[in-house]
Formats: structure tokens, C-alpha cells, sequence
């Protein structure tokens, strides 16, 4: 085997082999271990870029681990879905990366760099891997990275806030092992290919156990995505977590949502029997309320990071209206406002950081405080990312948030989601501008100047991310074209199959 | 089938029992409750594999019958990982009651119940 047929495994072992590193060198030379970080984070974009290039072609690249075969050992399956994935997560990391050096949020703790690495780890291996229980696996990697990230900084608030976000994951973690042993008695296998073709198989008095597993694994997924109602822990972990580390933490509930995308089309399809389209009924309101419930947070939040953290909720909402359909349409739009909803939650949360280090005591809250230097660049990012989390023009938000309309349009109830899409899009438009003109705008004269920090540099991650959100705006037929093709391959699990079962012929 | 219907029924109290915890307010009792959660998960995944007593867990040609080996497998990765988890929230759990002065899972500052209060005034009557 060549390097080039080990590039899938590379976006797992780079961070792996990146993390003890930076723990080496943490304490002592702490240039170094950025040095690390950073390098391993170029590495990943450029692995993750360079198979996203080789899944441009649809071509479904397996990794078998240690050569065992497909149904018996471990797979990692790069196509299109999880190649976009992995730039997306490597993409973050950087601009979140940069953003906790520049601002030092970094040397609030010991472990930054190295939990930094396990969580793109356990993200990564998430996006990639091909097997039901290492997928699990992954998810517990990335939880206990995330844990000790959450907890980055120590502080009362995040302590409570933590033992909170702690508890609802292991319960989590605890029916995702129930789901997946279920799984594995009725059909014999953890391999989510394998699996696929052989609940077919499953015998009628087996029926209610396939789908009580099938519910069990989908609201495991849902929790992680943070849907309504398995919201709750969301908007408190955020709010109190480092900025930089909640901006990253916005591909976390992405990830619940990729498991859904990936796991219910490949296993879960129209030959499941009794947990065919399993989630369908429950998903579509759920994922409503969601978004209600999200931009309602946004009208009401007192805080620019609390605000940005229900935001996270009502995008994913949003984005599974879109999924909820399940035709290639609606998913590839889902695809687009994903990567969209991703980049622009990580720029409000950086945007919130950058006015809260200048506004001394009043921090984030939405009052009326000191005005400070540069505070009208810093209102027009403000401005900037709450256009592109409630999807005005001209940035990405609204090709997305366009495209999930235009696709739902062919749903049979499409009235509602357009209703909610609509009105929580407005609801968001008034919450942010209340807020950005109680923050940008007024001025509280009693109020003590903060002392500004005095380098404009913390400006660069969420400019960054919100050059993305434009480039994404202007390429939007390369991704959008991208995402429709990505979403039919993975509405098409025989192609995976047969790539996955056909390398364990071999 | 007595068997089968011990271990099922040993899940089931496990269960039942973690849920019942996992409902408290304290973090303590949470703790116990996700940790018994955890003890049922484990039999269940084992169990997944079907109950098969005086076999090998290895498959060979000479043998007609034999336990499946991918539980256990599974089961020694999850106990692994709740055993680590485990010790991460007892230490968080700790952490937590030290900062806030709260025990409490909503981090609610309520010094002691009142309930408590009374039994450690009821101690220290007791105590001289």
C-alpha cells in the first residue's frame, strides 16, 4: 500500500499522534505546542481537502483496519458526505484554534491543545468511520475531550453547567449501548452496510424489538443534536463555555445530525421492515419546535453568547425541516445550510467574544454599556453574522435557507415548515436587532470606559468565518451541486454497500 | 429459560433501579443511579449475543456450538469507557460541591436541605 491509500485514517491518527505531543510540550514551551496545534489542524484541512477531492467522482474510498475484512472488522468509508464533514471540522478548528491564541483563552488551563486534538479526533473518526459501535466509540472520544474543553477556564458557572452537560450524555451514551446491542442480536452485525442489508432479514416477531432499537438509536442522535425536546442541556453549556470552545462546539450538534443522515438512509431504509423511515413521523415536528423554540431564545436572551447558543438550536431546526423529507432535494439543501449554520453559529459566538473583551464588566449582556474603541467594526461583524444565522442576503444563510424552502415545497406539509421557517426567521431578525442595537448602539453615560483591549487581532477568527459565510454565499453553485450529490449518494446505500462488502471480498 | 429470565430480570432491576437514582436531585445518588445504568447496559450487551452456557468463544471447526465473541468484546470496550466516565463525573460532582457549595444536580445554592439539618443536629445531640 502507497501513503495515498491511507489517507482515511490520517484524519484520526494526525490529531492522535498531535495530542500527546502537545501534552508533552503544554507546560514548558507553550510556542511549541501552538505550533503543534496549528500544524496538525493544516494537515487535517489538507487530508480532509484532498479527499474531498477523491470523493468528487463518487467514489467511495474504504479503509479496512488492520486489512480485516468488511463485516468482520472496522471500516472507515470516505464519500462525499463525510469528506465534506471533515473540511468543515478542520476548517473550524483553525478559525476556533486561532481565535483561543489570539485571545489566550488557551492558557485558562493546562490542556487546551491537547483536548483541542482529542475532540477533532473524536470528530473526525465520527464523520468517517463505517461501524455502528465505533461510532460510539468516537462519540465517547469527542464527549470526554468536550468535557474537559467545556470545563476549560474552571469557574462556578461552568461547573454546574458541566455536571449537567455530563449527566445528560452519559445517559446518552448509556441508551446508545441499548440500541446497538438490540442491533446486533436482531441482525448479527455492527457494520452499518452489512446491517442495512440484513434487517431485511429480520423475522416478523422480531419486528417491534428492530424498531424500539431504531427509536433508541435515533434519539440518541437527536439529543446530540440538540432537537426539541432534548434541547435543554444546549443553551446553558454554551452560554458559559470559552467562547472559542462553544464556537467549535457548533459542529458538535452537526454531528447528531450527520449520524441521523448517515445511519437512517443506509439502515434504516425502505427495506427495514417495521423501522423503515423510523424517525419520519417524530422528526418533522420535533425539528419545528426546535426552530421555534431556538429563535424564541433569541428574542428573548439577555446575553450575546446565551443568544448565540439558541441560535444553534433554531438553525438546527431549521436544518431538519430540510432533513426531515428525505428526498435528494431537501437533503441537499440540508447539506448546504449545514456547513452554512456551522460556520455562521462559530462567527456569532467569536463576534460575542470580541464585544464582550471590550466591554469590561458588562461582558456580553445585552445593556446598554461603555462605548469602547472600534465599535462600530465590531456591530457590522455583529451585523454580519446575525444576517447570516437568520438567513438574509447577501450571505449563504439565505441561498440556504432558499433552498430548504424551494425543496420542502414538494412535501405534503409544506405549509408548516414554510410558516415556521418564515416566522422564526423574523422573530430572529427582531431579536438581534434588539440586541445589536442595545450593544452597538446605546450607550450607558454613568457606565466606567472599559479599558478596550487594546489589539484589534481578536478581529481576524470571526472575520475569517465570515469570509467563509461569503464565499460560501458566492460559490454557492459548486456547494450547492456538491451537497445535491452527496445527499444522493447517501439516499443510495447499495453504492455503499457494495463498495464497503466489496473490499472484504478481496 | 430460568436462566435467561435471571439475567433479564437482574437488567430489569438494574434499570429500574439507575433510573430511580438518576431522577434524584443530588449528584451523589445520580452518580450511583448512571452507575448501576451502566452495570444493566453491560449484561444487556452481553446477553446480546444470546445466552450460551459451557461453550468456547471461539469459532472452530471442531466445535458445533459456541459463544459468541463480539459481546464480550464490546462489553470490556464499554466497561472501559463508563468505568472512565465514571470517575470523571465523581470527580466533577466533587468539584462542583466544592466551588458552589452545592450539591444539587440544577446547581440550585441551597446550602442543605432542611432535611439534612435536621439529621445533623440530631447527630450532634446524639454525639455528646
Amino acid at each position: 500500500m502507497t501513503l495515498a491509500d491511507h489517507l482515511p485514517i490520517l484524519p484520526i491518527a494526525i490529531p492522535a499522534l498531535a495530542a500527546p505531543c502537545a501534552l508533552l510540550v503544554m507546560r514548558r514551551r507553550r510556542g511549541l505546542a501552538i505550533g503543534v496545534s496549528f500544524a496538525s489542524c493544516v494537515a487535517m484541512l489538507g487530508v480532509a481537502l484532498t479527499l474531498l477531492v477523491l470523493a468528487g467522482d463518487n467514489t467511495i474510498t474504504v479503509y479496512a483496519l488492520g486489512e480485516w475484512p468488511a463485516p468482520f472488522g472496522i471500516v472507515l468509508v470516505a464519500d462525499r458526505l463525510a469528506a465534506m464533514m471533515l473540511v468543515l471540522a478542520a476548517t473550524l478548528a483553525l478559525i476556533t484554534l486561532l481565535h483561543a491564541v489570539i485571545t489566550h483563552a488557551d492558557r485558562k488551563g493546562w490542556h487546551f491543545h491537547p483536548l483541542f486534538q482529542f475532540q477533532l479526533m473524536g470528530l473526525n473518526g465520527a464523520f468517517l468511520t463505517g461501524d455502528l459501535f465505533n461510532l460510539f466509540v468516537f462519540f465517547e472520544v469527542l464527549l470526554i475531550a468536550s468535557y474537559g474543553l467545556m470545563l476549560h477556564g474552571q469557574g462556578s458557572a461552568r461547573l454546574k453547567a458541566g455536571v449537567q452537560y455530563v449527566i445528560v450524555n452519559l445517559v446518552g451514551s448509556s441508551v446508545f449501548l441499548i440500541a446497538l446491542g438490540l442491533l446486533y442480536a436482531l441482525t448479527g452485525t455492527l457494520n452499518m452496510a452489512d446491517m442495512g442489508l440484513r434487517v431485511a432479514a429480520v423475522a416478523p416477531a422480531d419486528q417491534g424489538l428492530l424498531r424500539i432499537a431504531a427509536l433508541l438509536l435515533v434519539s440518541v442522535f437527536a439529543l446530540k443534536a440538540a432537537v426539541a425536546p432534548l434541547h435543554l442541556w444546549l443553551a446553558r453549556t454554551y452560554a458559559v463555555s470559552t467562547p472559542a470552545v462553544a464556537a467549535l462546539f457548533a459542529i458538535m450538534t452537526k454531528v447528531g445530525v450527520y449520524a441521523l443522515i448517515r445511519v437512517v438512509p443506509q439502515v434504516f431504509g425502505d427495506s427495514a421492515g417495521a423501522a423503515a423511515w423510523v424517525p419520519a413521523p417524530y422528526l418533522f415536528p420535533a425539528a419545528m419546535v426546535s426552530a421555534v423554540i431556538g429563535f424564541a431564545g433569541v428574542f428573548v436572551a439577555r446575553n450575546l453568547s446565551e443568544q448565540a447558543a439558541y441560535a444553534v438550536i433554531g438553525s438546527t431546526g431549521t436544518l431538519l425541516i430540510a432533513v426531515a423529507g428525505w428526498t435528494p432535494d431537501s437533503l441537499g439543501a440540508a447539506l448546504y445550510y449545514l456547513v452554512h449554520s456551522t460556520l455562521a453559529a462559530a462567527a456569532l459566538f467569536l463576534v460575542a467574544d470580541v464585544a464582550a473583551r471590550r466591554r469590561g464588566a458588562f461582558a456580553g449582556n445585552a445593556s446598554p454599556g461603555p462605548a469602547f474603541a472600534g465599535r462600530s467594526m465590531v456591530g457590522l461583524m455583529f451585523m454580519a453574522a446575525a444576517i447570516a444565522t437568520t438567513g438574509l442576503p447577501p450571505l449563504s444563510g439565505f441561498i440556504g435557507k432558499l433552498l430548504i424552502l424551494k425543496s420542502v415545497a414538494a412535501l405534503p406539509d409544506w405549509g408548516w415548515a414554510w410558516g415556521v421557517i418564515l416566522s422564526t426567521t423574523l422573530i430572529g431578525v427582531i431579536g438581534f436587532a434588539r440586541t445589536g442595537s442595545a450593544v452597538f448602539w446605546k450607550r450607558a453615560d454613568e457606565a466606567d470606559p472599559a479599558k478596550p483591549a487594546a489589539t484589534r487581532a481578536d478581529w481576524a477568527a470571526p472575520v475569517i468565518a465570515l469570509a467563509l459565510l461569503a464565499m460560501l454565499s458566492a460559490g454557492a453553485g459548486w456547494a450547492s451541486a456538491y451537497a445535491n450529490a452527496a445527499a444522493a449518494q447517501v439516499l443510495d446505500p447499495a453504492q455503499s454497500a457494495r463498495a464497503v462488502l466489496a473490499e472484504g471480498a478481496q | 429459560m430460568t436462566y435467561e429470565f435471571l439475567v433479564a430480570s437482574a437488567i430489569g432491576v438494574l434499570v429500574a433501579g439507575g433510573i430511580f437514582l438518576s431522577l434524584r436531585a443530588r449528584t451523589f445518588q445520580v452518580v450511583l443511579g448512571l452507575t448501576l445504568l451502566s452495570y444493566a447496559v453491560n449484561l444487556f450487551l452481553f446477553a446480546s449475543g444470546r445466552l450460551v452456557l459451557g461453550r468456547p468463544p471461539i469459532w472452530d471447526k471442531a466445535v458445533s456450538e459456541y459463544t459468541d465473541p463480539l459481546p464480550q468484546a464490546l462489553v470490556l470496550t464499554a466497561i472501559v469507557i463508563t468505568f472512565g466516565m465514571t470517575a470523571f463525573v465523581v470527580i466533577l460532582a466533587l468539584r462542583s460541591f466544592l466551588e458552589t457549595g452545592s450539591d444539587h444536580v440544577d446547581g440550585d445554592t441551597v446550602p442543605c436541605d432542611s432535611q439534612d439539618g435536621t439529621a445533623d443536629q440530631a447527630q450532634k445531640a446524639d454525639a455528646p
